[in-house]
């Protein structure tokens, strides 16, 4: 393939990674969601932003992504889940995120844009990290493999082929963020 | 052209497919997903080995994401950057520690938000590794490949969250 070079290239790799970072940060600070009071208003659900940005992303990057994988340009990168690591763990998360008010990515983005409770959340997040990396070997022989997930995609899980999930969530979620703007968000 | 940069902020829709069509550059030209959360591990991982060089290798999460700068690390430092460009360009970065929201129901003392913060924050990174993935990694780039463990992700971060946020500030829908 084409970009395999670039691909195994670590040196373009780190400049990519800072080019795109770039990007991603300036498109949450004009979204808005790098602002505390947005994402505590996603929560308690008197702010849609957030779940309008996501939700975008959402479906333009999935017709591209398995348009690309159509193509054999991209390969999918799904990892099988559990009720123990994927529920637990994301339950905690959203704690986390109520209480902190930002998460890892948008956090950065507060940081940018001035907020220096949140460069004190991303020390709590590398502490945090650090702790889940101790607890590591202990959590993977107890709970993270405990209930795992019949499938690693939608498609496989319902058994159909993965374009007709595709536009079935895109109608899906452009219902969803019309209803949205019928309600007056 | 320049006058769209300097607006202090655009439609979440037309952000929102920004960053649809930077998870296609992401997996076209370094075959991976957008997500967050890695290199905060791969930060902790890069304080311990300053540490302790022998006890970190020997950590068996540490072998599975090796502490190195890498794309995912230049990530985080390339969102700091974007969003001051952002904010600086529309003149709206504002140095704070305490948010206004916050301020209004705790009050403006700067320990009281860093105690909070660092909180909130060890327990989102306890999360995100735990579930393998953050608002980014699982939230966007994870349920745009249809992968089951991403959706359920979202819903958890978002079922926690609204009930956290709701025993904090008081449950809007009530």
């Amino acid at each position: 393939m084409v970009f395999e070079q670039l691909r195994s290239n670590d040196r373009a790799q780190i400049v990519l990674g800072l080019l795109t970072g770039i990007v991603f940060g300036f498109l949450l600070q004009k979204g808005g969601v790098t602002e505390y009071s947005v994402i505590i208003g996603q929560l308690l659900l008197t702010d849609f932003t957030v779940i309008q940005v996501m939700l975008s992303a959402v479906i333009v990057g999935m017709i591209g992504v398995y348009a690309m994988k159509g193509a054999g340009l991209a390969r999918l990168h799904c990892r099988m889940g559990s009720v123990g690591a994927t529920v637990i763990g994301g339950l905690i998360f959203g704690a986390g995120f109520a209480i902190l008010g930002y998460c890892p990515g948008t956090a950065a983005g507060a940081v940018g844009s001035g907020a220096m409770d949140a460069a004190i959340g991303m020390v709590g997040i590398a502490i945090g990290a650090g702790i889940f990396a101790h607890l590591y070997p202990y959590l993977s022989r107890s709970v993270l493999n405990r209930g795992t997930f019949p499938a690693e995609t939608i498609p496989e899980l319902v058994g159909v082929r993965p374009w007709i999930v595709v536009i079935v969530i895109a109608i899906l979620i452009a219902g969803f963020l019309y209803m949205l703007t019928i309600l007056g968000f | 052209m320049t006058e769209w940069f300097m607006m202090a902020s655009w439609s979440p829709y037309i952000v929102g497919a920004g960053i649809g069509v930077l998870i296609w550059t992401s997996f076209l030209f370094s075959d991976r997903p957008l997500g967050c959360s890695t290199a905060y591990a791969k930060t902790a991982g890069m304080v311990e080995s300053a540490i302790s060089q022998k006890k970190s290798e020997k950590m068996p999460y540490y072998q599975k994401f090796t502490p190195k700068v890498d794309w995912q690390w230049m990530l985080i430092i390339g969102v700091v950057i974007g969003a001051f460009l952002s904010a600086y360009l529309s003149g709206t970065f504002t140095l704070l520690i305490v948010p206004p929201l916050f301020a209004a129901s705790f009050g403006t003392d700067p320990i009281i938000r860093s105690a909070v913060a660092l909180l909130g924050g060890i327990l989102m990174g306890i999360g995100a590794r735990w579930a393998g993935g953050c608002t980014s990694g699982h939230g966007m780039s994870g349920t745009l490949q249809l992968s089951v463990a991403s959706w359920v992700a979202a819903i958890c971060f978002f079922a926690g969250g609204i009930l956290i946020a709701g025993l904090i500030y008081g449950f809007s829908f009530i």
